[in-house]
């Protein structure tokens, strides 16, 4: 029994370094100027959500859960960039932002403050269940959520705020391992289809943005509003 | 066996629409496919409002009353803007770019199969899915027209969706585990309503919330509407239908199945997050409709509004209350889709979107010029039609459950509204022109689109079948506990 109770307090230890690590990520891409070090960023952050799959799966010996994991590996950390690099010309990719709208120290900030909003929405939601890998994994996946969209808020560029709404998404799942494990295979994989279609139609759009206007500094776009 | 049938006709028509043959094939392969669709969602309907639900896959996909009606209006527009599609897309794509209209249809369809999707399937993962390839599948027809602004619709349209998507993602998930750990069974939106009782409220709420923001943002709920007035105006008129019309429908059906799951658990009061979240929606919508310059953005606010009514109609509570709903949700579908259609014709023939520059339409298009008076007082909510019929429905229920504030207000707002829909439109339509110009004449398809979609805005304002009042009652009763 100590053998069994050894071996899944190493499996914690690790998810909850694969936790901090995602959150690290996605601290990341909060912070990086690049767009090609925030699509590197993406890739090492999909892998992370790959590997807590996999603890996961350990844990509750669970194929499905592998099954996730490699789906996961696959589409996220292969296809998508594959799929990114092919659509979009190499400019896009060297571009460098200059002005955020907000400057890197005052986002980091606001990044803590985010995540710490994401642990006091996940708290109360703990109580229901005595998991260790949900303690570790719904409040970072929450706090990957809401930095997500707040690195979508904020940049200017194109490609970020792509990456941004994937990285929404893969902290959504990142919960989403943890709390639903059990979820149909066919819905994991229809998910990871619909992430793939992310990726196509809005590369494709950021193509056909840089096409037609000359750029893809999209936060400059503001001809449409009220008066 | 119907359902599939439903699912599979678009995907085969988007398929035939690619294949490069005569000019006339692809939207006539389209209208026929709708036109099936749409009788096979009528038969669905029937069946529906006699109490018999439809499953063609046990917890998976399946449609009972509230999936019928969302199903049918879906078919119903679908139909109608498959016709107006083959006149306008005649004139507004260049003769020689026969691929580009060949790739309209092709999308046109697969946009059609993700929103009759949205109803039909039961799982609620699945439902997540379809709803999120709403939006994909009509990015690339909002920005069809190529230009700055059409691009720039399609980007705000995508990001902001697809935000609101992954909200979503997480409280369903949420929902999901909930599930799990207390009442395990099939992941249906029945089967969450049977468990909901012993998941813990803390759950439920959270997951409420994001659902809320996410798929509210979908279905342009304030403060998260922005995108909306930007797509529903620059996208091609039949698609624009076809968004405002039925899109945001479908998308609101989603929030509304909630409504049986979450009344379980009294302490969130859900029926107050809803006539807050209505209320702000309709207040704003009415206050942005004054200022409007562009006579498409001006009916896209109105969908703003109305799926803030739809929604706080759904929160008074009363079952007379949510029949107007119900009622609300098919007036809003058939009369928005017959507005965006007579705001296509209007373009075709005055070529520009902007309302001061329109003057004097009944002189050199009395067809468009009649249309759109009848689409502006039909969507504003003058008698005899539909949304004047539903409205009322709604006010008398809610007096009826003495909510007098909300009601004020709401009623207050419609006016509002109304007074913003038709100032601009009377305008239009019987101002002084400031230059003379001759009649232009108005595409065959464009004029059978319009009296075909007229029919029922004009019919359901004086009476409603018997079937369709019995379906509506139905989908009202299922929204209760």
């Amino acid at each position: 029994m100590s053998d069994l109770s050894a071996s899944f307090s190493v499996l914690i230890k690790l998810n909850a370094l694969t936790g901090g690590l995602f959150l690290l990520t996605a601290f990341g891409m909060v912070a990086m100027r690049q767009v090609l070090a925030s699509s590197n960023l993406f890739i090492l952050q999909s892998i992370l959500l790959a590997a807590s799959a996999f603890l996961l799966g350990c844990q509750h010996a669970s194929i499905h859960l592998f099954a996730v994991a490699g789906i996961t590996l696959v589409t996220k950390s292969v296809l998508i960039p594959f799929l990114l690099r092919r659509t979009l010309n190499q400019e896009v990719y060297a571009r460098r932002e200059i002005s955020q709208v907000l400057n890197i120290p005052t986002s980091l900030l606001i990044a803590v403050a985010l995540t710490i909003f994401a642990y006091f929405l996940s708290s109360p939601l703990l109580s229901v269940a005595d998991e260790p890998f949900v303690k570790f994994n719904l409040p970072i996946g929450m706090a990957g959520l809401l930095l997500g969209a707040y690195v979508v808020t904020v940049r200017r560029e194109a490609l970020p705020q792509v990456i941004g709404i994937l990285s929404m998404e893969n902290g959504a799942f990142f919960a989403g391992v943890s709390i639903a494990p059990g979820l149909p295979l066919i819905a994991e994989l229809a998910a990871a289809f619909d992430v793939l279609i992310i990726a196509l139609v809005m590369g494709l759009l950021t193509q056909r943005i840089h096409e037609r206007v000359g750029t893809t500094d999209v936060g400059r776009m503001t001809s449409l509003k009220e008066e | 066996m119907e359902l599939i049938y439903i699912l599979v006709i678009p995907a085969v028509s988007a398929g035939l629409s690619l294949i490069p043959a005569r000019r006339k094939f692809a939207p006539a392969m389209t209208t026929l496919g709708s036109l099936a669709i749409f009788i096979l969602s009528l038969r669905t309907a029937f069946r529906a409002a006699r109490g018999v639900e439809e499953v063609a896959l046990m917890n998976w996909i399946s449609c009972d009353s509230l999936g019928a009606l969302v199903l049918l209006l879906v078919a119903f527009v679908g139909f109608t803007a498959a016709i107006f599609s083959w006149g306008y897309m005649e004139k507004s794509v260049a003769p020689a770019n026969e691929r580009k209209l060949q790739r309209y249809y092709a999308r046109y369809n697969l946009f059609l199969l993700s929103m009759l999707a949205v109803p039909i399937l039961s799982q609620v993962a699945l439902v997540w899915i379809a709803v999120e390839l709403t939006t994909l599948l009509s990015v690339f027809l909002v920005s069809f027209e190529n230009t700055t602004e059409a691009l720039e619709a399609a980007w705000k349209y995508v990001v902001l969706t697809c935000m609101g998507a992954a909200f979503a993602l997480l409280g369903i998930l949420i929902l999901y585990w909930g599930m799990s750990v207390s009442a395990p069974g099939p992941f249906t939106w029945a089967g969450l309503a049977m468990a909901s009782a012993q998941i813990s409220p803390v759950l439920l709420k959270t997951a409420f919330l994001f659902i809320l923001i996410g798929f509210g943002t979908k279905a342009g709920l304030v403060p998260l509407h922005t995108w909306l007035p930007d797509a529903h105006s620059q996208a091609p008129s039949p698609v624009c239908a076809l968004l405002s019309g039925i899109e945001t429908t479908t998308v609101l059906y989603t929030i509304l199945r909630l409504l049986p799951i979450l009344q379980a658990a009294p302490s969130i009061h859900v029926e107050t997050w809803f006539m807050v979240f209505g209320l702000l929606s309709v207040g704003t919508a009415a206050f942005l409709l004054i200022q409007v310059k562009d006579y498409k953005r001006l009916f896209a606010f109105s969908t703003v509004e109305h799926m803030g009514i739809i929604l706080v109609a759904a929160g008074l509570g009363s079952s007379a209350a949510q029949y107007g709903a119900m009622f609300q949700m098919v007036s809003h579908a058939l009369s928005k889709s017959f507005c965006f259609f007579a705001a296509g014709s209007t373009l075709l023939t005055v070529g520009t979107r902007d309302i001061t520059a329109v003057r004097g339409l009944i002189r050199t298009s009395p067809v468009t010029a009649v249309a759109l008076m009848m689409g502006g007082l039909a969507i504003a909510g003058a008698p005899p039609f539909t949304v004047f019929l539903s409205e009322f429905y709604i006010l008398k229920a809610g007096l009826a459950s003495g909510h007098y504030v909300i009601i004020g207000l709401l009623a207050l707002f419609i006016l509002i509204a109304f007074c913003g829909v038709l100032f601009p439109i009377n305008r239009m339509v019987f101002g002084k022109p400031t230059e003379p110009a001759g009649r232009t004449s108005v595409a065959t398809t464009s004029i059978v689109t319009l009296v075909l979609a007229a029919i029922p805005v004009i019919l359901f304002g004086l009476y409603l079948p018997g079937p369709l009042h019995e379906l509506l009652r139905l989908a009202a009763a299922s929204l209760g506990r």
